[in-house]
């Protein structure tokens, strides 16, 4: 396997070196595989552990998760993969996997007696890289390898997809992966993150197997250096390698960087999933391991169903998201967001909702598992066509909105429209699509800190995923975003167009945020704004959507209306979000066109998505988030706002200051009190 | 054919555990990993699970003396005990475990302490089989193959 013979030269001598290096011997790999199992059940340890020794595998049992934690953690770089038993009674097996998934980036191989649909599910969702029915038969054993070769294939996959490959620093055997990468990218990429667990992909490569790279392992210091890049760049910017730059940690590799990135973006956007509509978004989709920004599409739909689902986020809103989700995916708006995480966890139902006809088809199916779910319904067709692309990118972000109970139907018209107007903005960077993946996760936590945002502020983390290039407007938003979401200034790149969803407006918040909000975010806690502008919003004319502003949220905050703006924002910055806030600039004119659109499509459903909005906003946030909305809004002119990106952020921004009913914060976007109708379009 | 005697009943009692249902593929899979560097590895793994499956029924008997009952709690302590007996393939015992957690899914708290009964005359029946077979393999001395599974 190690063949390095794909590779030039130098990647094979550094492949089989790694591997040297590991433990493994190259040309005896899959031999010597390090191994860690954990099972509380001293029966099924011994059998097990007899099993791998058998496989010429390494093993190292242990029957308490923390145990297995620490020693994993104390030896970095030590184990290659790790098979855990669901039921243990220190811990739950699903919650060990996260833990090792974020901090450690090892595939693990979830096991249990239990082979009942919504475990397996739920180890799916959960980033399993496969799931062993019990007992386990050394067959199913002598093939875990592939997981680690699948792993580290597509952590240079990542590499590559994030950074656009031509990274100079690229080692050769990057360029061999990209080749059979690139040729099949698009399907691989996504597929295999799509489907981590599937063996799809199970076509070996030599290289990759012998791409082993010395794990890294996530201390917290290195997480938390992590996410204040990723928040510095900015959701659309967060690109692995400018992640690495920034973080400027030797030793560290833009591989390494674009899994966790990955990661990240799952963790987040199943821990606002989760703690929203676990039934939902858990099981649905929340695959982290899906974060790959690859179309987001699916994670919009998902995120954006799921909040529509729970009625938090309002239906529309999930459409918006999820068309912004979609619409990454597809590439058709561009709406980087972040939806590729959505990806894998919409892909059930993305295809539907992608285009707002299939929303709503799912909305109307109560289809839990998509996220979508809430949103389809609502979306009107045409609502969801336009916030295809925002929603896309929002999708990503309504993904956790839409977990946290988005209302309905009416707030998903509304987040699709979002997400529609995204211009390609890219919202969420799609050349990373990393970040896209990002935003949906981080979406769906930072706005949902409020009430819905609970699952958001989890998230935080995710920043990245808002961060995206050029995320300036996304900055915005995120502050909002950032209130909700637990109000950590971290707020995950989110920057996703949280706007009209609240969720939504979590994402946003959620990391990206976290560097533009900061200022603005001034600890509204919550960014619940955006269901202020919901509401807000209802009440406006879907005029404000026109904002041309910056980034189509901020057009809606144009509006004075401050509802509307902040629907409008809320909703551009979703869109913002999804395109990669880089883009959202131009984009959010678009955007802000389209919230518009979605507004007057939605006049109803804006106002029932205002409702909803309002629900959420209101349960969330304060009413003067909504105050706050307008006044930013006012200020998003596009003159006023980031010239492009801004929009979301700037909405988002607006929108979380509104929550501390403070002024506009002082974001870039210079709000205050400027009434949407000022918003030159 | 085994020559020797023993090794020859060995094989008979072995084959009548699988024709009546004690066991089923899995003990084969143990069977199978047991070689020289493990000789006992079958005996080891059998004496583990019983020693440790002694714990969980008898949490299992201190949960249903507990009126009314927690079936939560049964059907968990019941799912490790299926886990653990699967693995070794006790075939009866995992049928007795599969039929109590439909009772305990259903609530109903009668059919839980009747198979619980039944279970545990499965699960002593089984251990006394087995530790027979243990005995008479170690009398038969190393043989060839473990197990005397390969005839």
């Amino acid at each position: 396997m190690n063949s390095s013979s794909g590779k030039g030269s130098m990647s094979a001598a550094s492949s089989s070196a790694a591997w040297k290096a590991g433990d493994v011997v190259p040309d005896q790999f899959p031999a010597g595989l390090r191994v860690l199992v954990v099972d509380d059940d001293p029966t099924c340890l011994m059998i097990l552990e007899k099993m791998l020794r058998t496989c010429l595998y390494e093993v190292t049992k242990c029957n308490r998760a923390e145990t297995a934690l620490s020693l994993l953690r104390e030896n970095k770089n030590g184990f290659d993969i790790v098979i855990s038993d669901v039921h243990m009674p220190d811990m739950d097996g699903f919650k060990l996997l996260e833990h090792i998934g974020l901090e450690m980036d090892l595939p693990v191989i979830m096991m249990s007696a239990d082979d009942g649909k919504h475990v397996v599910m739920k180890g799916v969702t959960h980033g399993a890289c496969d799931y062993l029915i019990k007992p386990v038969r050394i067959e199913a054993l002598k093939n875990i390898w592939q997981h680690v070769v699948r792993k580290r294939k597509n952590e240079w996959k990542d590499f590559e997809q994030s950074g656009s490959v031509e990274e100079g620093d690229r080692q050769p055997k990057q360029s061999e992966e990209a080749d059979y990468s690139s040729s099949a990218n698009e399907g691989n990429w996504k597929s295999s993150k799509k489907r981590k667990d599937d063996d799809d992909e199970a076509e070996e490569r030599d290289d990759t197997s012998t791409l082993k790279k010395p794990r890294v392992v996530w201390s917290v210091e290195l997480h938390q250096q992590f996410v204040a890049a990723v928040n510095q760049l900015g959701i659309d910017k967060a690109v692995p390698k400018k992640i690495l730059e920034l973080m400027n940690v030797p030793g560290l590799t833009r591989e390494n960087v674009a899994s966790h990135l990955q990661k990240y973006r799952l963790y987040l956007r199943r821990l606002s999933g989760v703690s929203q509509h676990q039934s939902n978004l858990n099981n649905s989709f929340m695959s982290p391991q899906e974060a790959t920004f690859g179309p987001l599409s699916p994670l919009n739909g998902l995120d954006l169903q799921t909040l529509a689902a729970t009625g938090q986020l309002p239906a529309p809103s999930l459409a918006t998201l999820q068309a912004a989700g979609l619409g990454r995916s597809t590439a058709k708006s561009g709406i980087a967001m972040p939806l590729v995480d959505q990806r894998n966890i919409f892909s059930f139902e993305n295809p539907k909702l992608r285009f707002g006809e299939g929303q709503q088809q799912h909305m109307n199916n109560n289809k839990q598992l998509n996220l979508l779910h809430g949103i389809p319904t609502t979306m009107e067709p045409k609502q969801l066509a336009s916030l295809h692309h925002s929603a896309q990118s929002i999708g990503n972000i309504n993904m956790h909105v839409t977990s946290h109970g988005v209302q309905g139907s009416q707030n998903n018209s509304l987040l699709i429209q979002m997400a529609q107007p995204q211009p390609r903005g890219q919202i969420l960077n799609d050349s990373t699509g990393s970040h896209a993946p990002r935003l949906p996760s981080t979406l769906g936590q930072p706005i949902l800190s409020n009430g819905i945002a609970a699952n958001v502020s989890t998230r935080n983390g995710i920043p990245e995923n808002i961060r995206g290039p050029g995320y300036n407007p996304v900055s915005q938003t995120s502050s909002l975003l950032n209130f909700p979401m637990n109000h950590t200034s971290e707020l995950p790149g989110n920057s996703f167009p949280l706007g009209t969803t609240p969720g939504i407006s979590s994402l946003t918040s959620k990391g990206a945020f976290q560097e533009d909000i900061n200022s603005d975010v001034k600890g509204s806690g919550g960014f619940m704004p955006s269901y202020d502008i919901f509401n807000d919003l209802n009440q406006h004319k879907p005029q404000n959507w026109e904002l041309q502003n910056v980034g189509m949220t901020f057009d809606a905050s144009q509006h004075s209306n401050s509802l509307q703006g902040n629907l409008d924002l809320a909703q551009s910055i979703l869109v913002q979000q999804g395109f990669s806030s880089g883009q959202m600039n131009g984009q959010n004119r678009s955007a802000a066109v389209v919230s518009k659109a979605m507004f007057s499509a939605g006049d109803c459903t804006e106002q029932g998505n205002a409702q909803n909005v309002n629900h959420h906003l209101n349960n969330l946030l304060v009413d003067n988030t909504i105050r706050i909305k307008s006044e930013r809004v006012a200020d998003a002119g596009p003159a006023n706002l980031f010239p492009d990106h801004f929009g979301q952020e700037d909405l988002m921004s607006a929108l979380l200051k509104q929550q501390d009913g403070i002024a506009p914060a002082e974001n870039e976007f210079d709000f205050d009190g400027y009434s949407m109708d000022n918003i030159p379009v | 054919m085994e020559r020797n005697p023993m090794r020859r009943q060995l094989a008979i009692m072995r084959q009548s555990l699988f024709d009546q249902g004690y066991l089923d593929e899995q003990f084969i899979q143990l069977e199978e990993l047991q070689d020289d560097a493990n000789p006992n590895f079958v005996e080891e793994v059998v004496t583990l699970y019983y020693r440790d499956s002694a714990r969980i029924i008898l949490n299992l008997e201190q949960a249903l003396e507990r009126k009314p009952f927690d079936f939560n709690k049964l059907d968990g302590l019941m799912h490790q005990f299926k886990g653990s007996s699967s693995s070794i393939g006790a075939k009866k015992v995992k049928a007795e475990c599969t039929l109590f957690r439909e009772y305990c899914k259903s609530g109903n708290g009668e059919g839980c302490t009747r198979a619980f009964q039944q279970l545990k005359r499965e699960y002593a029946t089984l251990k006394r089989k087995l530790e027979a077979y243990f005995q008479l393999a170690r009398q038969a001395g190393p043989a060839e193959t473990a197990c005397c599974r390969k005839e």
